[in-house]
């Protein structure tokens, strides 16, 4: 379990503009929202020392970030070969690394031209190796088709209805109309998202997130060296990385998960809150991994929020739009802000912790959720102000 | 006209299973110390950890776990002239899942838990894929 409770924070955080063409290489990327969040929080390039970040073969690696910005002294840099169940897990780590004496400030970051660049799931590979021997022979190739597969199996076992999916792109598109960094910043209705176009039955367009080009850091370091520095801390009160049994051989395959009407997160859960010495009625806000609608209803359930099977009737009613009970996702989402694999929603956090959201600020807010993951793995933190 | 759509690359561990496919039998790896039945293949029993393993025909009837209807192609040029088709988790009735399509119904008529049976497609002189279709009750 995580025991490092408020001894770590995030000082800084920086990203690129979210585009679907940046015409920039992704190490660019890298560094101008590594900059930034150094420049953010007050400090120097001399004063980081660590680098930590995660790619699917679609990023450049952390050595090559720390040269261009010229860091004079690099003592620890790490790739994770991940997707988006690790946005969350690097921040811990980078707690951990500093805990053991390795580094004293350390930058993390995800960067990709997920659009103009390398597209996750493009499935142009005729040669199914390894696991994906006995799923892409099938047409099963792309992650809105994986995750379709899963988010049906919700619908047989609870009932879960596309109206309840369109409730939260639609409150999460809301939001994003706050938002300068989003991509998609035009309103939707449920009777738009019913008339989205159908995907892969049971998503249509609308549950789908976006793919986006950019980079989005965050600087991790002691939180009483972050108390000198230029912005309120943000306390990295708890967290949690993992998942259940028969995790599968890569992110794709659930061939033997259990059950794809519930997630990682009920794995994590227990060790999540008790890390925190927090539970869910703690929580004044969450950032929910968002790569398609129905990934949040199994966090929410997972994370016991509501009972299993009872996220499609929870999100209603208003409960998670901005002046609710339980806001979500009030940058947007990766559904309407970009797909910074999860990252994003660690920026948002922060942001709204410190108070500094704009037109978006949720009053009060003291403690946030993150969550980074979508199936059979993934990585959640307690932020708090 | 040469096969367009992703082939399986059969490997020291899978190649009896495609072969099998080949023979118009569905295999299954069984542990030879605890006699578990297992799928997709592996060399240690996820049971008990033995190496010992033999290959064993499945009965090739199952039912349908979980399935998408796929309506828009990916990659567009491989698929458009495929879509809307089904991809399907079948659990088999020896307790394994395995990813399919179904076949011989409209996309529209699958439903969870329907009885469904294998039945072989060639792809390639070397790959035949197990596909499966709706069956009576077994």
């Amino acid at each position: 379990m995580y025991s490092l409770r408020d001894k770590y924070a995030i000082a800084g955080i920086g990203c690129t503009a979210f585009s679907k063409n940046s015409g920039r290489t992704v190490r660019s990327l890298a560094s101008e929202a590594s900059l930034a969040a150094i420049n953010d929080a007050g400090l120097k390039v001399a004063d980081v020392d660590g680098f930590v970040s995660f790619n699917f073969n679609d990023s450049v690696p952390a050595i090559s970030v720390a040269t261009e910005i010229g860091v004079p002294d690099v003592r620890y840099a790490n790739d994770f070969l991940s997707g988006g169940n690790a946005a969350n897990m690097i921040v811990l780590t980078a707690a951990a690394v500093i805990e053991a004496g390795l580094a004293e400030t350390v930058v993390c970051y995800r960067a990709m031209n997920g659009r103009s660049g390398f597209r996750l799931g493009g499935g142009r590979d005729l040669s199914a190796h390894g696991i994906t021997q006995f799923t892409a022979p099938f047409g099963w190739i792309t992650y809105p088709q994986a995750m379709a597969m899963w988010c049906r199996r919700h619908m047989i076992e609870y009932g879960t209805t596309a109206e309840q999916l369109g409730e939260i792109a639609v409150t999460f598109r809301g939001n994003a109309v706050d938002n300068p960094r989003a991509m998609q910043r035009e309103p939707i209705t449920l009777d738009d998202y019913m008339a989205s176009r159908m995907i892969v039955d049971p998503f249509r367009m609308l549950d789908i997130c976006l793919e986006t080009d950019g980079a989005c850091a965050v600087v991790v370091t002691k939180a009483e060296r972050a108390r000198d520095l230029r912005h309120k801390p943000v306390y990295i009160a708890g967290g949690a990385y993992g998942g259940g049994p028969n995790q599968g051989e890569d992110l794709f395959d659930a061939l033997r998960w259990p059950d794809h009407s519930h997630n990682y997160a009920k794995y994590i859960a227990d060790d999540l809150w008790r890390s925190a010495g927090m539970g869910p009625a703690d929580i004044d806000m969450a950032q929910i991994y968002d790569c398609f609608t129905y990934s949040v209803l199994m966090q929410l359930e997972g994370l016991g929020f509501c009972k299993e099977g009872e996220g499609g009737s929870f999100i209603g009613g208003g409960r998670i739009a901005r002046d609710g009970p339980l806001p979500l996702n009030t940058h947007g989402g990766l559904l309407s802000e970009g797909y910074i694999h999860g990252l994003n929603h660690v920026l948002e956090a922060v942001q709204q912790l410190r108070g500094d959201a704009g037109p978006r600020q949720v009053p009060g807010v003291e403690t946030c959720l993150t969550t980074a993951g979508a199936m059979t793995c993934g990585s959640a933190m307690v932020l708090r102000s | 006209m040469s096969y367009a759509k992703p082939l399986p690359v059969p490997d020291v561990e899978t190649r009896p299973f495609w072969d099998g496919c080949r023979e118009g039998k569905l295999l299954l790896q069984r542990c030879t110390d605890c006699g578990h039945k297992r799928f997709p293949p592996t060399h240690f029993c996820p049971n008990c950890r033995s190496a010992g393993q033999e290959w064993v025909e499945s009965s090739g009837h199952g039912r349908v776990f979980s399935w998408i209807v796929v309506r828009h192609p990916v990659p567009r040029d491989i698929y458009a002239g495929e879509v809307p088709y089904v991809v399907a988790l079948v659990t088999l009735d020896e307790g394994v899942r395995i990813a399919t399509n179904i076949i011989g119904c409209a996309p529209e008529a699958v439903t969870a838990d329907m009885p469904v049976r294998v039945t072989f497609r060639e792809a390639t002189p070397e790959i035949t894929l197990p596909l499966f279709e709706p069956a009576p009750a077994s």
